[in-house]
């Protein structure tokens, strides 16, 4: 049963699609063709991710490191989602989506340099920890304000086509996000354009301390695509390979002409917001629990194991290969230099107007004037 | 050398460079079939293709924010604020995303967008058509601002911003969109951003003007023939011309800024303190400034808001007098 079929039988948004069922099988109808390894490398990248979030809350728990913002819950909706990319996609991320970088290459030590906003940052010590910038795996720039790259997608998707490329851009933003003009605004225009832009929503239940009922009064956010006249999908977030379906499906047709798609991926964030919040003051542990029973971690490993393809042993080499990883790129983005002082001014334009060369001058001079009095 | 209007040298210089790189793409409200509410995009849909010349649902944060994503992916939008009072919507998309987007991404993604829009009083606009806002974009850094006067300037400028690497806030003085006429090649050229031009030099008094206000000083100058003023049209906001308007400061000693935008933090306030700082010792006057009243633009007294020539004269007096 295609996914089409699939949302005739059962409504469109009835329930979320699914492939992985109660037994921690694939329902063989749906089941989407991956290799073996590709299976493996996705759980792979999955843990990974974990692993990565996991070591970075620790180290600002430690003071060594300023803030941190995790993925925990959602890694199968941004590992899966980037799996259904081809490289020349281009990636237009809100702040919680390392499982797509890590999948599409960007290392552990690339990404430990950014948070560590040292000399090595592709970003240069610009912008605060996860508002990562790769422009070698076409991901663009994270910023803070939300819902903003939603229209730069379509924007960029609208250039593609009139280029005649066969790229696609794919956007990723939570629930949360879908309250700002800019959802309007991004799905207008891909709408009226026919972009070739996959809108991939990960609801995740809350907008730091603000549950989902608080952001819209419709039942799913899939359906809101209805009014912009394109599809919508809601899929379960948890289930990788349902995401890799889905995301496939919207990529593919987007690639064909056939326009935008909104992906509601269902997901849950079992971590806090960011380091800078603790959620025991807004939610209930038990409503957290029945999540936690969802994890599409574990989950994906159990389908794994019944197939196969996951042991403990393969699980302890992935953790002690994670560790010995995670340790040398945090050690070494911990002993890299800061930026050159001069970086303040660079990149503020293409050239240096004269009174950003005055600034720079000024800066450098109060700081040598410093150090001679100390 | 054919006369144009500001409407039909901007119109030439998107046509002259439509024509050599396909990458420009023309968006907006209105622009497309119609020419836009100005006709500053007239026939241009017709020779390049809806698809180059882009009638936009009407969004301006989904015009700027979508030009955006054209420039990162390697176009060069050229999007259209029908009005300048109608930009806010995309304030956000320009402060925080085009302004920022070279930085924040470490010089990995340039964002060469260069957004024209119609601004100023005086076409009996009341506040949503007549507004001065230049002081919000040169605030943010990342921004280059260019106002131009009259045709000649404003096709060379428009060429110059199509052709470098940074997003522009080009300004166009609708006030005399029509009425400001002048000699224009129909051949190729440019005028640099960031060079000021001296309309007319002068030993008294410096007279620091730009876009609209600019016929404003000449009308001044001309009321008052004894005051051997030297006028300088400043042409780019960001970067500015410093070194051509501290020569001028050197020379006069005196100077008279005239800005149509509200008083409180504007660029009249920005070069008073740059004067200040570069040629104190060369001051035998306070810097006077004549500029529009920190009051919303009023709509049936909009000449006693904008600055009048008889204000230019009185301040040029009060900086001779002093």
């Amino acid at each position: 049963m295609s996914l089409v079929e699939y949302k005739v039988d059962k409504g469109m948004f009835n329930a979320p699609f699914t492939v992985l069922r109660e037994d921690d099988t694939a329902d063989p109808a749906l089941m989407p063709n991956i290799s073996d390894e590709d299976l493996r490398a996705l759980y792979r990248t999955m843990a990974l991710t974990r692993a990565f979030d996991q070591r970075m809350i620790t180290l600002q728990r430690q003071g060594r490191l300023g803030f941190y913002l995790g993925s925990y819950g959602e890694e199968a909706a941004t590992v899966g989602s980037a799996y259904a990319l081809k490289p020349e996609d281009w990636i237009f991320p809100c702040y919680r989506e390392q499982g797509a970088y890590l999948w599409r290459g960007i290392t552990v030590q690339e990404m430990a340099n950014q948070c560590y906003g040292n000399a090595y940052d592709s970003t240069k010590g610009r912008q605060m920890p996860v508002h990562y910038s790769f422009r070698h795996k076409n991901i663009v720039s994270v910023s803070s304000p939300l819902a903003v790259q939603l229209p730069q997608a379509v924007g960029a998707a609208w250039a593609a086509k009139l280029r005649r490329d066969p790229v696609i851009t794919l956007t990723y933003f939570g629930e949360g996000s879908s309250s700002q003009g800019d959802f309007h605004v991004g799905l207008n225009f891909a709408g009226v354009y026919k972009t070739p832009t996959v809108f991939f929503l990960r609801n995740n239940g809350w907008a730091i301390s603000t549950p989902r009922e608080v952001q819209t009064a419709s039942e799913t956010f899939a359906q809101k695509a209805n009014a912009y006249g394109f599809e919508g999908v809601l899929v379960d977030g948890n289930d990788i390979l349902a995401v890799i379906v889905a995301t496939q499906r919207a990529a593919e047709k987007a690639r064909n002409g056939g326009g935008p798609t909104l992906i509601e991926a269902l997901t849950y964030r079992l971590g806090a917001h960011s380091t800078s919040d603790d959620p025991s003051g807004y939610r209930k542990d038990e409503d957290v629990k029945v999540w936690e029973k969802k994890d599409p971690l574990p989950r994906f490993q159990r389908f794994l194991a019944k197939r196969g393809l996951w042991t403990p042993e393969w699980e302890e080499e992935l953790q002690a290969e994670f560790k010995a990883e995670i340790s040398t790129a945090v050690e070494a983005a911990e002993k890299a230099p800061a930026p050159a002082v001069e970086t303040i001014f660079e990149d503020v334009f293409s050239d240096k107007p004269w009174f950003l060369q005055e600034q720079e001058a000024e800066l450098k001079a109060s700081l040598a004037e410093s150090k001679e009095n100390h | 050398m054919p006369t144009m209007n500001i409407i039909q040298a901007v119109n030439d210089a998107l046509r002259t460079q439509m024509r050599l790189d396909d990458r420009v793409v023309v968006l907006g409200e209105d622009v497309g079939k119609f020419g836009g509410v100005f006709r500053a995009t007239q026939g241009l849909q017709q020779e390049f293709g809806a698809e180059r010349v882009v009638d936009t649902p009407l969004s301006e944060s989904g015009i700027i924010a979508t030009a955006i994503g054209m420039a990162l992916y390697g176009l060069r939008p050229v999007p259209e604020a029908q009005f300048a009072d109608f930009i806010y919507p995309a304030f956000d998309h320009i402060v925080n995303e085009l302004a920022k987007y070279r930085y924040r991404s470490g010089g990995q993604y340039p964002c060469p967008v260069v957004i024209r829009t119609p601004y100023g009083g005086g076409i009996k606009g009341g506040h949503y058509h007549s507004q001065s806002n230049e002081a919000y974009w040169a605030h943010t850094p990342g921004l280059k601002v260019v106002i131009p006067s009259n045709p000649y300037d404003a096709k060379g400028l428009l060429l110059a911003s199509m052709r470098q690497d940074d997003p522009v806030i080009f300004m166009e003085p609708k006030r005399v969109y029509r009425a400001a006429k002048g000699d224009v090649p129909d051949t190729d050229y440019t005028v640099e951003i960031g060079k000021a031009k001296v309309v007319k030099e002068g030993r008294a008094v410096t007279v620091l003007a730009y876009g609209s206000m600019v016929h404003t000083a000449i009308e001044a100058l001309n009321k008052a023939p004894e005051i051997d003023a030297e006028l300088i049209d400043l042409r780019t906001i960001v970067p500015l011309d410093i070194d051509t308007v501290i020569a001028s400061v050197e020379k006069t000693g005196r100077v008279v800024i005239v800005q149509e935008a509200p008083r409180t933090a504007g660029i009249a306030a920005e070069l008073t303190a740059l004067i200040n700082e570069k040629a104190f010792l060369s001051l035998e006057a306070p810097v006077q400034r004549v500029t529009g009243w920190d009051t919303p633009f009023p709509y049936t007294l909009d000449l006693e808001y904008l600055p009048s020539a008889d204000r230019v004269v009185q301040a040029m007096r009060r900086a001779l007098n002093f």
